[in-house]
């Protein structure tokens, strides 16, 4: 298929990007609190809404669990809905989340990743995100500000769709991308309204010929049941995932999937990664290939739902695998990617040794030296056939 | 922003249609997200018997103010021609907000132990008044 060739290239910041990303979505209502590093994608969509460039009814709140909420009410009464947030701020919408997604409102919410605290830190690592990883809202990450700005776009379609019904979070790193400059290529508005399209929501409260309620008491008997319902419509959403993908391939010529694979075909040790971070360890990548090392990456997209099979075929030919984890688990036994990708490759009739690293909490600054070590690590385990220390600690003060 | 009716959105099964969900029911067959696609279902839901304390409701007594009338919770006092007729058991939860507003010189209705109530005979002659399946009283269309 042709590509545009009326495309726009801008220089952004991830937050620019998302910010622009919710003015052509154009949403309805958007309630929103403001907390770094987030803060300035609600803040420059507030000033479209007061120039009048969007028709969005804008809701000023005071709290990030008010947020949610007016975000749910707003979805379920028929309007496009969204509002974004990181760390703290997507902890204390916790209870609502879980809302969001048993009443299966189509929300899109993009999270600046932050760590959690205490000790207090507004920096950039992936728990808070990876905390919210069994809310039932499906997950996608992005590397760059491009990636942000188009998963923005198709999550809409993901979360509206008909099969899927679920609300969906867009990451990208705190300050690393969110604050970070970069070449962007946006869509025209006319795009973007076209490929989204119109949304809707069954039983919708405002439709006040058909009343409906929302929010009632499923107890023993029907609870389970609406459970299951979720986890389909998160089976479903493999499907519809690929296929907006691929849709929105065809119109901007960026494909996307699960997983990106980098320098994989032949390769012997390699790293799975989430976010800003595969663009440092793609340069290492390349390091390490001039010199004739077979290093290669996977980049994970998406988390929820997690692509097993993807993730399987991936990795059939590695001899080691290392995880990086930006987030803790406190599982005593390494981070979340870790044990879902140790989990996921159980079944897989080819797997390659694995371990864990956890990198970068904090907004630790992640250099390629460091992610150097750990191919050398890998090749070491790879030369001896043995994992000697499963759980490690990148770049920490030892 | 765009509602849809029933006629357009034809995946969902129960979208504006009545609910029914039979014994044989399985996680198919219910609204997505535990909606309930229509409005006024609380008629089919007899919460009368949650209750422990019993209003008794005395004709003599009363001088059809209404005060129950409007602050029942669950529209379970019967109202008739502007005439308050009773309570209907088969709602009301003896929560005891109408004993409460009734005005204190009038006193016309007493909450009692639901324990004392051996059968509908013993409930007739405390003066009470005994709906039928379907009430009329509540105001409200079906849907």
């Amino acid at each position: 298929m042709a590509v545009q060739l009326d495309r726009k290239m801008v220089a952004l910041t991830g937050n620019e990007a998302a910010a622009q990303a919710m003015r052509q979505i154009s949403p309805d209502v958007v309630a929103a609190y403001p907390i770094t590093p987030q803060t300035e994608i609600v803040q420059i969509f507030s000033t479209f809404v007061a120039d009048g460039i969007v028709p969005t009814e804008f809701v000023a709140v005071e709290s990030e669990h008010s947020a949610m909420s007016a975000t749910v009410g707003s979805a379920a009464a028929g309007a496009r809905s969204m509002t974004a947030t990181s760390a703290n701020g997507l902890a204390l919408m916790w209870e609502i989340l879980y809302i969001a997604s048993g009443m299966r409102l189509p929300i899109v919410m993009p999270v600046v990743n932050r760590a959690l605290s205490g000790p207090i830190n507004i920096h950039c690592d992936h728990s808070d995100t990876m905390g919210a990883r069994d809310s039932g809202w499906l997950q996608l990450y992005s590397e760059t500000a491009q990636e942000m700005y188009d998963n923005m776009i198709q999550a809409v379609r993901i979360a509206e769709h008909e099969n899927v019904r679920l609300p969906v979070m867009c990451m990208m790193d705190g300050f690393i991308t969110s604050h970070g400059m970069e070449n962007v290529i946006l869509l025209q508005d006319k795009q973007v309204k076209d490929f989204i399209g119109e949304y809707y929501v069954d039983n919708a409260l405002l439709d006040v010929e058909n009343p409906s309620t929302w929010g009632p008491l499923d107890l023993q008997d029907f609870y389970f049941e609406h459970k299951r319902q979720q986890a389909d419509a998160v089976i479903q959403a493999r499907k519809v995932i690929q296929e907006v993908a691929d849709e929105y391939a065809k119109l901007t010529g960026r494909h996307y999937g699960f997983l990106e694979e980098y320098r994989m075909d032949d390769a012997e040790v390699a790293i799975l990664v989430i976010n800003s971070t595969a663009g440092t360890a793609k340069y290492v990548v390349d390091q390490l290939r001039s010199k004739g090392t077979k290093a290669g990456l996977i980049k994970l997209r998406v988390l929820r739902p997690f692509p097993a099979e993807e993730l399987a075929q991936a990795v059939s030919n590695l001899k080691v695998l290392a995880v990086m984890d930006r987030a803790e688990s406190f599982s005593g036994l390494g981070g979340p990617l870790f044990s879902e990708s140790k989990g996921a490759l159980y079944d897989a009739d080819k797997r390659p040794l694995m371990l864990n690293y956890i990198y970068g909490l904090g907004g630790r600054d992640v250099t390629p030296e460091m992610i150097e070590s750990v191919y050398q690590h890998l090749l070491k385990v790879a030369e001896s056939g043995r994992v000697d220390n499963p759980y490690n600690f990148l770049g920490i003060r030892d | 922003m765009k509602i849809e009716n029933s006629s357009q959105t034809k995946h969902m099964k129960s979208s504006h249609e009545k609910i029914n969900i039979g014994p044989g029911a399985g996680w198919r067959d219910i609204p997505k997200g535990g909606v309930v696609p229509e409005g006024g279902t609380a008629q089919r839901f007899a919460t009368g018997d949650w209750r422990t304390l019993r209003p008794i409701w005395s004709a003599e007594k009363c001088i059809h103010c209404h005060r129950c009338w409007v602050y029942c919770p669950d529209m379970a006092v019967i109202s008739q021609d502007g005439k308050i007729q009773g309570m209907d058991y088969k709602f009301c939860k003896g929560c005891g907000i109408c004993a409460n507003v009734c005005p204190t010189k009038v006193h016309a209705i007493e909450m009692h132990p639901e324990d004392k109530f051996k059968d509908d005979e013993a409930m007739k002659q405390e003066g009470a008044a005994i709906l039928e399946d379907e009430p009329k009283h509540h105001g409200g269309e079906e849907n």
